[in-house]
């Protein structure tokens, strides 16, 4: 996808000033007289922080492990986990919040890392599918998926698998069918692996996931 | 992987930073709140913002107050609102299609703001930028043509929330605070005809909570219709407030949503159940009027004359579930 496609000239604030980009933006803000964000503006001129465009830091709590990374506002957490420490389980696929291949736990519940700027997991607790459990010391719900034969092409797995833990901590051993359908209903499987990613999550439950 | 633009991210602490952010940024602002309808609109390049500011780490906004008038912050999580049993007893309707957002990944993630004020939807916007201009794009973003209507000078992408309907049902009203200080108005005024300008929110504002009245013997309901069980949006929907005096309807407040830009409030057919009985004739006659006022467009998932239809039939089941 392009960076930043190009775009017209602002013609001063319309009603679509918004999606005409920097352009625009710039002449809002000379219209507004305000100042510019960025860099220039230093922490201590403002009570509040801005960061960006550039680079910032960022400590992350990951897997209980603490990384520092240094990225762009923009970064997602997805691209951040990925690009910046390595950790591939979460997948992009959709890349938009429709397909829940990045799902991971932020402070215990799931969610998208691609809707999340990875400035934003700043202070807050992130585990990933690796964080659940490693070859050698499966968590439950990944033995149950490898037991239950789970997964085709294994895309969407490690999503499924984080949906899954989740509702198994959520539920205990009570957990129903119902209960693992609407947690997973944010994650596609189009090889349509989902009866037996229920077998697997009941398993996982029953035996104290 | 889709880049998201670039921009500056700034994280005040309470609602008046944000509002004086906002106020000097002017409209190449964007708030940031759960990030599910926002982040994916940029990185398709249908938004641009040189800023983001962001929500996070502002103090007030996730109160949950349900003693005589129910106040709900902006930003408390659509999650948050679904495990309220107390919020389930008191406000049925409105916990009902909280829980009929998307999926329970982005109730985690998303907020009763930003469902309030999510960005309305069409077949010719949502799409990624390649797409948008190889049609040249549509009138909502960078083009001069609305696809849906050709003729049209206004854009038609639909509301899609879930939670608006409800609330405007429940005659709620929200707070909008700006660098003037604070605004309270009806949540249907919140609307504005054009698919493009659809709040009429100004840009240095802040949607800071929602308060609900007492809803006294009234009862609610919520009938959302999409192709999937979970993650869609609605393509119609209806929500319907009702009270009784004795065996009569003494009050009847039919919305619409996911037919056009603006959530329609059905003043006529409420008028027709008042002060008659809840029978048969009376539910079809309001069904069919409030119908009438939806114009949907073929712009969403399904037909447009059957989304038309079903509306109606869901407006009869909702009069039907509120009998007694």
């Amino acid at each position: 996808m392009a960076e930043d496609p190009s775009v017209p000239p602002a013609r001063g604030i319309t009603r679509r000033a918004l999606f005409q980009g920097a352009g625009a933006a710039a002449a809002a803000r000379a219209l507004l007289g305000a100042t510019p964000a960025g860099a220039e503006e230093g922490p201590a001129a403002t009570p509040w922080r801005t960061q960006g465009p550039g680079a910032v830091d960022v400590a992350l709590r990951v897997n209980g492990a603490e990384r520092t990374l240094r990225v762009e506002p923009r970064v997602t957490l997805l691209e951040a986990l990925r690009l910046d420490l390595d950790l591939t389980g979460a997948k992009p696929v959709c890349d938009r919040s429709q397909c829940g291949a990045c799902t991971v736990w932020l402070d215990g519940r799931t969610v998208h890392a691609c809707s999340v700027l990875a400035v934003e997991a700043e202070g807050r607790e992130v585990t990933t599918v690796e964080g659940l459990g490693q070859p050698g010391r499966l968590h439950p719900v990944q033995r149950a998926f490898v037991e239950e034969d789970a997964l085709q092409c294994g895309f969407c797995t490690p999503g499924l698998v984080m949906s899954v833990a989740w509702a198994v901590a959520q539920h205990g051993p009570g957990l129903s069918e119902a209960q693992v359908r609407r947690a997973c209903a944010g994650n596609l499987c189009r090889c349509g692996t989902y009866p037996h990613v229920l077998k697997a999550a009941l398993k996982a439950a029953g035996q104290g996931g | 992987m889709m880049r998201l633009p670039t921009f500056a991210w700034r994280t005040p602490r309470d609602a008046g930073e944000v509002v004086r952010i906002l106020a000097g940024e002017g409209p190449s602002a964007a708030v940031l709140a759960g990030g599910t309808d926002l982040l994916p609109n940029m990185k398709r390049r249908h938004q641009l913002p040189a800023t983001l500011v962001s929500l996070s780490r502002v103090q007030g906004l996730r109160e949950v107050a349900l003693e005589g008038f129910v106040r709900l912050g902006a930003g408390v999580t659509l999650r948050a609102l679904e495990r309220r049993a107390d919020l389930r007893q008191r406000l049925p309707a409105l916990h009902h299609a909280v829980t009929q957002i998307s999926t329970p990944v982005l109730r985690n993630m998303g907020t009763l703001g930003g469902n309030v004020c999510l960005d309305t939807r069409c077949n010719y916007y949502n799409q990624n930028y390649e797409w948008r201009r190889a049609i040249h794009f549509c009138l909502k973003c960078e083009g001069d043509t609305c696809w849906t209507a050709p003729s049209s000078s206004i854009c038609w992408a639909v509301n899609s929330s879930d939670t608006v309907p409800v609330l405007i049902a429940l005659d709620a009203r929200v707070h909008l605070l700006g660098p003037a200080g604070e605004r309270v108005l009806p949540i249907l005024d919140l609307f504005g005809e054009d698919g493009i300008q659809y709040l009429t929110k100004r840009p240095d504002e802040l949607l800071t909570g929602v308060e609900i009245p007492d809803q006294g013997t009234a009862r609610s309901t919520y009938r959302k219709v999409r192709r999937r069980g979970a993650f869609d949006f609605p393509v119609a929907a209806c929500a319907v407030r009702l009270r009784h005096e004795g065996d009569r309807v003494a009050e009847a407040r039919i919305v619409l949503n996911a037919v056009g830009p603006r959530p329609v409030l059905c003043e006529e057919a409420g008028a027709l159940l008042e002060g008659r009985a809840l029978d048969d004739e009376a539910v079809e006659a309001a069904a069919q009027a409030a119908s009438r006022r939806a114009k949907p467009l073929d712009n969403t998932d399904h037909l447009a004359m059957w989304r038309k239809q079903v509306l109606k039939v869901e407006v009869r089941r909702a009069l039907e579930a509120l009998r007694g």
